[in-house]
């Protein structure tokens, strides 16, 4: 596989529209658009590069999309790379948002507005339950990460305790019979 | 409505993200809980039709919190709610990939990784069940919701088609 002159500096408008045509391709998922940018159109990452830079920002908090675009941004020109990736990646989602918010105000009452939202409510229900359930088939089958899943579903999802609680108990513990496992 | 209190918001949302370890999801219900319970400044149902309107944009699926800003507060709501989403990731980010890339087989890391992924991915479900519970009050709302996750399951479809469908479900007012 040839690889990519990884430390090469991309100017900071390039970053910006890389990052907005992504953003702005992205109906329901971005993954798919943010590989066929960075790794085909752009060549600035090898799929292997994508990939360890993907599972980086899976694995930190925040969103992956936010995270992932930050580490592209920052490798390939700076904080300030990070930060014009950023605004091209958030700035137009943000304003197609408010301008559903300003209709949502004025016509979110409407009947046929609130019998279309109901449906796609319901929808938009059912897309993550699919999502959540397709990541949960990594899981090992085994009981122990199960029981971490179970516990930490029944205390915020039936229970409604606050999530800082629940992590708080859950992780330590999960970490430390992980830290068994692993050698 | 109750005024919102946008100090208090921001700086929940804040510590929330610095723990969102698997993403917007796995904070949902938290979100959801604080707005909704703790902070009483939208219903269920206004709750989860600001999530399903944020699908339909373009752009990464957490801008929800966004619009949800927006809605409570006008332009002070949306910086109150975003801010806190690229904060940890400029802070957080850039200190693990540096570490990572240097130490990428540190067990540490891996166990992190293998510990905490369960608890996410039981997170997020709390997440799912939360929405389908706010947006469903009929047998017939619940076929809907567990029809799109079965066919979702089977066949890899844009979204926007389920979503679409749905809206004309909604308007012929078969759910």
């Amino acid at each position: 596989m040839e690889s990519t002159d990884s430390c090469r500096r991309v100017t900071k408008l390039a970053l910006f529209r890389s990052f907005s045509r992504i953003t702005l391709s992205s109906f329901g998922g971005a993954l798919f658009w943010t590989r066929r940018e960075l790794v085909e159109r752009q060549r600035w990452l090898t799929d292997r590069e994508f990939v360890e830079l993907l599972t980086v920002s899976q694995l930190l908090p925040g969103p992956n999309v936010v995270n992932l675009t930050v580490m592209v941004g920052h490798r390939f020109g700076g904080f300030g790379g990070a930060a014009v990736g950023l605004a091209g990646s958030l700035g137009w989602p943000c304003l197609v948002v408010i301008g559903m918010g300003v209709l949502y105000r004025h016509f979110g009452e409407l009947p046929l507005a609130q019998q279309a939202l109901a449906g796609m409510s319901k929808v938009a229900a059912g897309l993550l339950l699919a999502t959540v359930i397709k990541l949960a088939m990594v899981l090992p089958r085994h009981w122990r990460p199960w029981l971490f899943g179970i516990l930490a579903f029944a205390g915020v999802g039936i229970l409604r305790w606050p999530l800082l609680w629940i992590v708080a108990a859950l992780a330590p513990v999960a970490v430390l019979a992980a830290w068994k496992e692993v050698d | 409505m109750e005024k919102p209190d946008l100090t208090a918001l921001f700086l929940h949302l804040m510590a929330l993200w610095f723990i969102a370890v698997g993403g917007p999801s796995a904070i949902l219900p938290e979100i959801h809980r604080y707005v909704v319970h703790v902070q009483h400044l939208l219903t269920s149902e206004q709750f989860a039709e600001i999530y399903t309107l944020a699908q339909v944009a373009p752009g990464p699926n957490v801008m929800y919190v966004t619009l949800m800003g927006w809605y409570l507060a006008g332009w002070k709501g949306v910086v109150a709610t975003t801010i806190p989403l690229v904060i940890p990731a400029l802070t957080l980010t850039m200190i693990v990939g540096h570490l990572n890339e240097r130490y990428p087989n540190a067990r540490f890391g891996r166990a992190v990784r293998r510990g905490v992924t369960p608890i996410t991915i039981g997170l997020m479900f709390a997440g799912a069940s939360v929405l389908a519970r706010a947006v469903n009050h009929d047998w017939r709302g619940y076929l809907l919701t567990f029809a799109t996750t079965a066919v979702v399951l089977r066949k890899t479809l844009n979204p926007l088609w389920f979503l679409g469908a749905g809206a004309v479900a909604g308007i012929l007012g078969l759910v």
